[in-house]
């Protein structure tokens, strides 16, 4: 009697802990969900291949080596490294970004023909990444504070569980009323977001469409981003993804930026 | 071919010979370039020579790059046919080799250098440029004249260090009387000679600037030691001259800039103190006073793709009433400062694939202006090209741009990139 009610105090314990692990609230799961993927690895480094996709089906091609160097616990600062390839009027330009969690981005490019290093006015984090369907915000991430999250249901895409979250933006110029995320319950990667507009009508969404395992991070190589108004959709390949590469501090200057490092640029 | 000249193609033949040799080092090579047209249409009147055109060409480019860690050799050279005057020119843009160390480098051969936070005024950017080229409608890259020198750039933490030496002194480039109407305050004397622009090692013009971020500001300072490069007038007999002179007076430059975030968006500030070392009292007529120079510029994203940026820009004459006392009569008589303002409006449209922009200097003190409105479209990844026009006006006819009054023009660039 008495070994059964120890076991059965065990099993309520259990039960009461496996709940609690199940049943991360909405802000723990994003928290979790952002950690994997806009902050794994200490640094990153990926060849970005994408392709602007017109409604008639007219390509661009933007390809870029992406390099970021995390400061700090997931949420934190970040500092970006980009070198374009292509398009032939931008290659060897690069781009350098220092996100804060909660105060505007630093951006400054460099213009090869001239020789110039400029800061960018870039408050609108709405903006287009390089004219693609991805803003600055999708490529970087958002301010998880701007927003109120909810769990909204469970939901399988493909053979991934996945959870639902609404997050509603607490601003009220945002072009979009609310988003809704499905965060893959393994890997807490977003394997599908919708935008729905002040109409409540979708109109942006975004896809994983493969996601790989690298140095034990999940990775999405491959994603994109359809706009239902236009028609026009952002395809995004990752290419040579690896993590903890041992980016240098120093990439981050002036000095790189102006003569980007070759071992770097592959 | 100049001294100079055969001793930096041996150089870079050298270099280029020791990289393809040593099969050791991993080489790293490639070829990129483009070739273009660029028109410029006068929309005022003939040219002074009586012709159309204010710049018409067909040019190639090609950009060659070898890395071999740790040296690089970039090589950009222009070939172009030249409608106007009917020739064809090589051009060597720029050639330089590049040594990079964990805290140090060293870039030696013709080299574009920008400093400076402006926007197309330059304070501390006291390199040759090309104002014919920006007046004419070419691509905004033609500004920029290389500099024929050595670069070399310390990085010990605390502070950033670029130093250039140049031992040749490249003036800047102005309009061609030819195809420009332009004020000419001794336009009766056509018996001009140029002071051959120095090649004197002992003469070397130097810059330094070091720069470090404070409080999130970019933040430097910098020092320049040379020659104005727009030249000034020397008569071989102040009261009947027969023959003029142009040289380039002695000069030096002491400045600061600041760019960072403020007020939801990019704040720049930057001034300079250019002292006139062969007129240090500012007696003689024919060399500029010495002078203060500042600017503070604005630049913000009022809303998706679209960037506004003003600038206030003035220059101080120091020694005024020296200078209004030792005017010879005749000539006019410049203000104790001089102030210009600009606004520049960029909006991107089509995926960015559009670029709608809008630029003009008005010239605060007397009333003139430069307008440049341009459409740049990107036909695919590979082909762009550009509309825009150039109306110059207001003021009087011997101000900055007043003198321009009959030299507006549209332009077109088509360019293929590969």
């Amino acid at each position: 009697m008495r070994k059964a009610s120890v076991f059965s105090g065990m099993m309520v314990t259990f039960l009461l802990f496996s709940t609690g692990a199940f049943a991360l609230s909405a802000d723990e799961l994003m928290k979790k969900s952002q950690a994997s993927f806009l902050y794994p690895g200490s640094d990153f480094k990926a060849r970005v291949m994408m392709k602007l996709i017109s409604k008639g089906g007219q390509e661009r091609v933007r390809e870029m080596m992406m390099l970021r160097k995390n400061h700090g616990q997931p949420g934190g600062e970040q500092k970006y490294f980009m070198y374009f390839f292509q398009p032939a009027d931008v290659r060897n330009m690069t781009f350098m970004v220092y996100k804060y969690p909660n105060k505007d981005a630093d951006r400054w490019l460099f213009v090869p023909a001239i020789n110039m290093v400029r800061r960018i006015a870039a408050q609108d984090k709405r903006s287009s990444f390089v004219g693609s369907d991805f803003t600055y915000e999708d490529i970087s991430g958002r301010n998880l504070e701007d927003d109120a999250h909810a769990v909204v249901k469970e939901e399988k895409i493909g053979d991934r569980d996945c959870t639902v979250i609404k997050s509603t933006p607490k601003a009220a110029e945002m072009e979009y009323s609310y988003k809704l995320s499905w965060i893959d319950k393994t890997t807490f990667l977003p394997i599908k977001e919708e935008y729905y507009d002040k109409k409540g009508e979708l109109y942006r969404v975004f896809s994983a469409d493969e996601i790989k395992d690298v140095k034990g991070h999940p990775t999405i190589t491959k994603r994109s981003m359809k706009n239902l108004l236009s028609g026009h959709m952002t395809e995004v390949l990752f290419l040579k993804v690896d993590y903890n590469v041992g980016i240098e501090d120093s990439l981050f200057t002036e000095r790189y930026l102006k003569q980007p490092p070759k071992r770097w640029i592959e | 071919m100049t001294g100079w000249g055969r001793m930096f193609v041996f150089s870079l033949c050298s270099v280029l010979c020791l990289l393809s040799s040593s099969n050791a080092l991993a080489l790293d090579f490639s070829l990129h370039g483009f070739v273009q047209g660029n028109y410029s249409l006068n929309t005022a009147g003939d040219n002074p020579d009586g012709k159309d055109f204010k710049w018409s060409e067909e040019r190639a480019q090609v950009k060659l790059e070898s890395v071999a860690d740790p040296f690089r050799l970039f090589i950009k050279g222009d070939a172009f046919y030249d409608n106007i005057d009917t020739h064809s020119i090589l051009e060597l843009r720029e050639g330089y080799t590049d040594y990079t160390a964990e805290k140090w480098d060293a870039r030696v051969g013709r080299q574009v250098v920008t400093w400076g936070v402006g926007d197309l005024l330059f304070i501390n950017d006291d390199f040759p440029k090309d104002y014919e080229a920006f007046f004419s409608g070419r691509p905004l890259e033609y500004l920029k004249k290389g500099v024929d020198g050595a670069k070399v750039g310390l990085y010990p933490g605390f502070a950033s260090l670029e130093f250039i030496a140049t031992p040749y002194f490249e003036p800047n480039n102005y309009p061609d009387p030819k195809r420009f109407w332009m004020f000419d305050p001794m336009s009766g004397i056509t018996n001009r000679e140029v002071e051959d622009p120095y090649r004197d090692l002992k003469k070397a013009e130097t810059a330094l600037r070091i720069y470090r971020d404070v409080a999130g500001f970019d933040t430097s300072l910098y020092y320049y030691r040379g020659f104005s490069r727009q030249p000034s007038l020397l008569p071989d007999n102040p009261a009947t001259p027969t023959k003029l002179t142009l040289f380039y007076p002695e000069l030096s430059v002491y400045g600061a800039s600041l760019q960072g975030r403020a007020l939801d968006g990019v704040l720049s500030l930057e001034s300079g103190y250019y002292d006139s070392r062969q007129d240090k009292n500012g007696t003689d007529p024919m060399i500029p006073n010495s002078q203060t120079r500042y600017l503070i510029g604005y630049q913000r994203q009022l809303w998706e793709d679209f960037t506004v940026g003003l600038q206030y820009y003035g220059e101080y004459m120091s020694d005024y009433s020296a200078y209004v006392q030792n005017l010879p009569p005749g000539f006019p008589q410049e203000k104790r400062l001089h102030q210009l303002a600009s606004i520049r409006l960029t909006q991107f449209m089509i995926h960015q694939t559009l670029r709608l922009s809008f630029f003009t200097f008005y010239v605060l003190s007397d009333g003139a202006y430069l307008l440049n409105p341009e459409a740049k479209y990107n036909l695919t990844d590979s082909i762009w090209v550009a509309f825009g026009g150039n109306v110059f006006g207001g003021g009087k006819p011997w101000t900055q741009f007043g003198q321009f009054a009959k030299d507006d023009n549209v332009y077109g660039q088509v360019r293929y990139e590969f």
